[in-house]
């Protein structure tokens, strides 16, 4: 059920995952000194080409690699197999990217 | 005093049939130093001749005698009784993930069927007419693998593992760690094709390195690490094939 593609693929989002965590949690410590406003995340984010590309990778790691794990799950806890397990991958993939994708873009570039 | 001891009972449940059936209670005269296969052993010549397990050596060799005790794999020909019977009760049962023939003794075909399939025989990297391939005992690759090679093929890791519980695909520890070996072997030709057979989706990266096999196997293997050994390799093969 996993093969070593998928293997790879969770292992390698995971990769991508660590700057960028590490980079999130670096800029929110810094960004609540002295208080923390939506303006002022707002003001940081909005029309940044660097944040979107900042969180639009890391919402499209976080959605190959959440997928591969609820594949998982969904198959040795709940029996899913063959194309429905296909087809749940990739919805879950396709479903976290569409959100996170319009959350970032909706506080970077809109 | 030794009448005394031949007196004390224990109280065995065993299963009974098939993939269904049921736990059959019996009182068996309990003594020093016996095992759980003198148990069920007992149980076959005194109480119910119908019974029917699988053993062969007695000693912890051929890996024939594993069953469930008290819900954990064991081999039961090695397994003191006073060790594991709780209040004087013992449950008995046929080892987890196989199909169940009748009462202690299992279908060992899916389990052997994933040996072949992960490609976990000796693929001759020679003939009779060539000298044999020296094997350098100090090498890294030949202590790796020594850690390795002393399986009994009794199932008891692949009992234990709850991955081959929720994944019937899954080659299993022991076959993996077969592989394994094989792979370090200086006389074995078939790396690639053994990469090949543990990289599939039955393959090692199912694994979820909880340690099970490790914690049951009776021989003190350790097969989560071959397992880990194995992810390894095929990750370097992964990187150079597509880097
Ligand atoms: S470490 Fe891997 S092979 Fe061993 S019991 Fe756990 S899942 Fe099974
Ligand atoms: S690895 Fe250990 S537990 Fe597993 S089959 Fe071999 S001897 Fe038995
Ligand atoms: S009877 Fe051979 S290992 Fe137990």
């Amino acid at each position: 059920m996993l093969d070593l593609r998928l293997y790879m693929l969770q292992r390698i989002t995971a990769l991508i995952m660590i700057p960028l965590v590490i980079g999130h949690i670096a800029t929110m410590i810094y960004a609540i000194q002295g208080g923390l406003t939506a303006a002022e995340i707002l003001g940081r984010t909005q029309g940044s080409v660097f944040w979107f590309l900042f969180y639009g990778s890391f919402v499209l790691a976080v959605s190959v690699h959440a997928a591969i794990g609820v594949r998982v799950v969904a198959h040795e806890w709940l029996g899913v197999v063959g194309s429905s397990l296909r087809v749940l991958t990739i919805v879950i993939a396709l479903g976290l990217a569409a959100l996170g994708l319009q959350a970032t873009f909706a506080v970077t570039l809109a | 005093m030794s009448s005394q001891k031949a007196e004390r009972q224990l109280k065995v449940s065993v299963w009974r049939g098939a993939d269904a059936g049921q736990f059959e209670t019996f009182e068996v005269p309990q003594h020093d130093s016996q095992t759980v296969l003198d148990i069920v052993s007992w149980i076959q010549h005194n109480a119910d001749p119908t019974l029917s397990y699988r053993f062969a050596c007695r000693v912890g060799m051929c890996g024939s005698c594993a069953m469930m005790v008290n819900d954990e794999p064991r081999w039961t020909c090695r397994t003191h009784v006073n060790k594991v019977a709780r209040d004087g009760e013992l449950k008995i049962g046929p080892l987890r993930n196989l199909p169940v023939v009748k009462d202690l003794a299992t279908d060992m075909d899916p389990f052997f069927d994933k040996w072949t399939a992960a490609e976990a025989h000796h693929h001759p990297s020679a003939d009779r007419h060539d000298l044999m391939a020296p094997v350098d005992m100090q090498s890294a690759d030949r202590v790796a693998a020594n850690t390795a090679i002393e399986c009994i093929n009794c199932a008891v890791c692949y009992a234990a593992c709850d991955t081959v519980a929720g994944n019937p695909d899954y080659l299993g520890p022991a076959a993996l760690q077969r592989a394994w070996t094989l792979i370090k072997d200086e006389k074995d030709s078939g790396r690639e094709d053994i990469l090949a057979a543990i990289s599939g989706t039955g393959g090692c990266h199912n694994c979820h390195s909880i340690g099970s096999c490790t914690q049951y196997c009776p021989n003190e293997l350790d097969p989560l690490s071959a397992i880990a050994n194995l992810k390894r390799e095929t990750v370097k093969n992964w990187w150079k094939r597509n880097a």
